[in-house]
């Protein structure tokens, strides 16, 4: 479904992403997960469309989509939302979640029927005529769930829609995603909640300092010595395992 | 559009149809209709500013286009006057597209935006200045000649009502973006770009529907002007005056609502006129008057006079609503 080929982007003398490839077959939940700055923002950014890369191609049902613009992206299927949240501030809830609904719904009312139908799902059926800008930051994130929902996207990327939230409130919304996975809908999400990972993810993807590091199951991926390094230093996994041996 | 949405505007239309019946000196005829065009063109500008969030400083560069294009179609090409009206407004709706164009497509924003359409105006001025076609500083005058068919009455009467008649035809126009998916994507590009694109919006194609719009409403304003005044020269057409008009009167009347650039107008020009009337020997008043009201309502009113009833009336709902707990808690 995507086929991201050997992508690159360069901030002036930051390699960003560095080659960085991967592939997306239909349905499941994809976890793509590595150490602050490792680029996983970049990378999402260049399969939405809102960073061109400097190098590799980028395929979305087979179709070349590396030069397009992030709204024919989105109205092909592609739908992210924003790891540092970007509500419409003066709108109220419903209206932001509908302009997400109107790319697929013309009419007012079917528009606004289909963003209370995402508010319900993702419990903000109680702040529907809140504006926006009072949200709390659990609020603000499920909007961002809720709006790129809207746009009934075939593909959702998720960049850190647990971060900031407590044990609980991830909690609640764990199954929302599970929820959104069942109905046929493509997941791949950014996140640093092992738990969440662990829990939610098939596969997962590691990148570090942009280079595309390791891929496979959870439970795989996290006993990968690459893996370790990249997020606790070099030779630290001679050490831990060092470690395990003295205390067995 | 429910019924709700267009019950105000129809009261306020018939209301206001009403006042030639009780008014009929021509001064204050005159000042109703110039204040009706500045109302009409201000609408233009609030569909761009107040609804897209692109704040022009140089609408006058569709005022203007307006105006000249019905008085040189009129004068050098004798195209019949309301023919002119309708192709003046298709004129401003071309130049705003264009202007729109090479402005947004290169990703012009903010600041940089208000700048170049005021650069726009301005280059204009200069040109319909120098230009002979456009009857250079000397401007244009518009053959008298009183025949309906010519857009011109006898009665001023007549003309109040039509520039009235098209006010509230653009503010059913604008009741209608506010309802409409084109409408919520305007704004949505208004309140955050980038989150627009990530929900599928065309933000330049939205865009430029909103300044094509707002450019062909104020044009049709500008023609209103020159065929009422019949006269018209670049500095009248052109002009700043105009452009500060144009984003003044939405931004205190209320920015991005629908009746705000219609209250913004009559609050400034009701204003400027009772201060002439007391102290009209200190010239410029009106003009001090304008920028006191603006100071005003940039401190104390933010989203104008419509924004400031309405928190009033939240508070007042807010009163009703604890005096009636109170009330049902005493009751027990
Ligand atoms: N627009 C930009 N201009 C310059 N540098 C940038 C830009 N965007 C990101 N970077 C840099 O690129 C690197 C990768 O950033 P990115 O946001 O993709 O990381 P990330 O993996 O999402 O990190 P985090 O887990 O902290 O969100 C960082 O060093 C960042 O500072
Ligand atoms: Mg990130």
């Amino acid at each position: 479904m995507l086929a991201v080929d050997g992508v690159s982007k360069r901030f002036g003398g930051l390699m960003a992403v560095d080659g960085a490839s991967l592939a997306l077959e239909p349905g499941g939940i994809v976890g793509l997960i590595g150490p602050n700055g490792a680029g996983k923002t970049t990378l999402f950014s260049m399969i939405s469309g809102f960073v061109p890369p400097s190098d590799g191609r980028i395929r979305f049902e087979g179709t070349d989509i590396t030069a397009e613009e992030p709204h024919r992206r989105a109205e092909r299927g592609i739908g992210r939302t924003f790891q540092i949240v970007q509500p419409f501030a003066g709108l109220t809830v419903c209206e932001n979640i509908a302009v997400g609904a109107y790319l697929r719904h013309a009419k007012r009312a079917d528009a606004t029927a289909r963003a209370r139908e995402v508010a319900r799902r993702v419990g903000l059926a109680a702040e529907l005529d809140r504006p926006a800008g009072g949200l709390t930051v659990a609020g603000r994130k499920r909007l961002e769930l809720a709006r790129a929902l809207a746009t009934e996207p075939k593909l959702l990327l998720l960049d850190e829609v647990l971060a900031g939230l407590n044990p609980s409130e991830i909690r609640d919304i764990i199954p929302v995603i599970r929820g959104i996975r069942d109905e046929g809908v493509t997941i791949l999400m950014i996140e640093h909640v092992m738990q969440a990972v662990m829990n939610l993810c098939e596969r997962v993807y590691v990148l570090a300092q942009g280079r595309m590091i390791a891929e496979g199951p959870p439970a795989a991926v996290c006993a990968d010595p690459r893996v370790i390094e990249a997020y606790l230093g070099h030779g630290a996994a001679a050490r831990l395992k060092a470690e395990g041996a003295a205390h067995g | 559009m429910t019924a709700r949405d267009l019950i105000p505007i129809a009261v306020l239309t018939v209301l206001a149809a009403l006042l030639p019946l009780v008014v009929t000196s021509s001064p204050v005829l005159n000042f109703l209709v110039f204040m009706l065009i500045v109302a009409l063109g201000a609408q233009g500008w609030n569909i761009l500013g107040g609804f897209g969030g692109q704040f022009s400083f140089g609408h006058a560069a569709f005022f203007g286009t307006g105006a000249y294009a019905t008085a040189i179609l009129q004068l050098r090409y004798g195209v019949n006057a309301w023919a002119g009206l309708v192709l003046a407004t298709a004129a401003g709706a071309a130049v705003g597209w264009a202007i729109g164009f090479l402005s947004f497509r290169s990703g012009l924003r903010g600041s940089y935006f208000a700048l170049v359409t005021l650069a726009f105006a301005e280059v204009f001025r200069i040109l319909a200045n120098a230009a002979s076609f456009t009857g250079g500083a000397a401007g244009l005058l518009i053959k008298l000649d009183v025949h309906p068919a010519n857009l011109q009455f006898a009665d001023r009467a007549v003309f109040y009502w039509l520039v009235l008649a098209l006010v509230a035809a653009v503010l059913l126009l604008t009741r209608w973006i506010q309802r409409s998916r084109f409408g919520a994507q305007l704004v949505a590009v208004r309140e955050n770009e980038d989150a627009a694109k990530a929900l599928g919006v065309d933000s330049l194609k939205v865009k430029l529907r909103a300044i094509a719009l707002s450019g062909g409403v104020t044009a049709l304003s500008g023609c209103l002007y020159a065929q009422y005044f019949l006269y018209i020269d670049a500095n009248i057409a052109y002009g700043s005056w105009i452009s500060v008009e144009l984003l003044l009167a939405p931004i205190i009347g209320g920015v991005g609502t629908v009746f705000g650039p219609v209250v913004g107008a009559l609050t400034l020009h009701g204003l400027g006129e009772v201060a002439k009337q007391f102290a009209g020997r200190i010239p410029g008043i009106d003009l001090i008057v304008f920028g006191t009201v603006l100071v005003l309502a940039v401190a104390f009113a933010r989203g104008g006079i419509l924004g400031l009833l309405e928190r009033l009336r939240d508070r007042g709902r807010g009163m009703v609503a604890r005096g009636a707990k109170e009330v049902s808690h005493a009751g027990r």
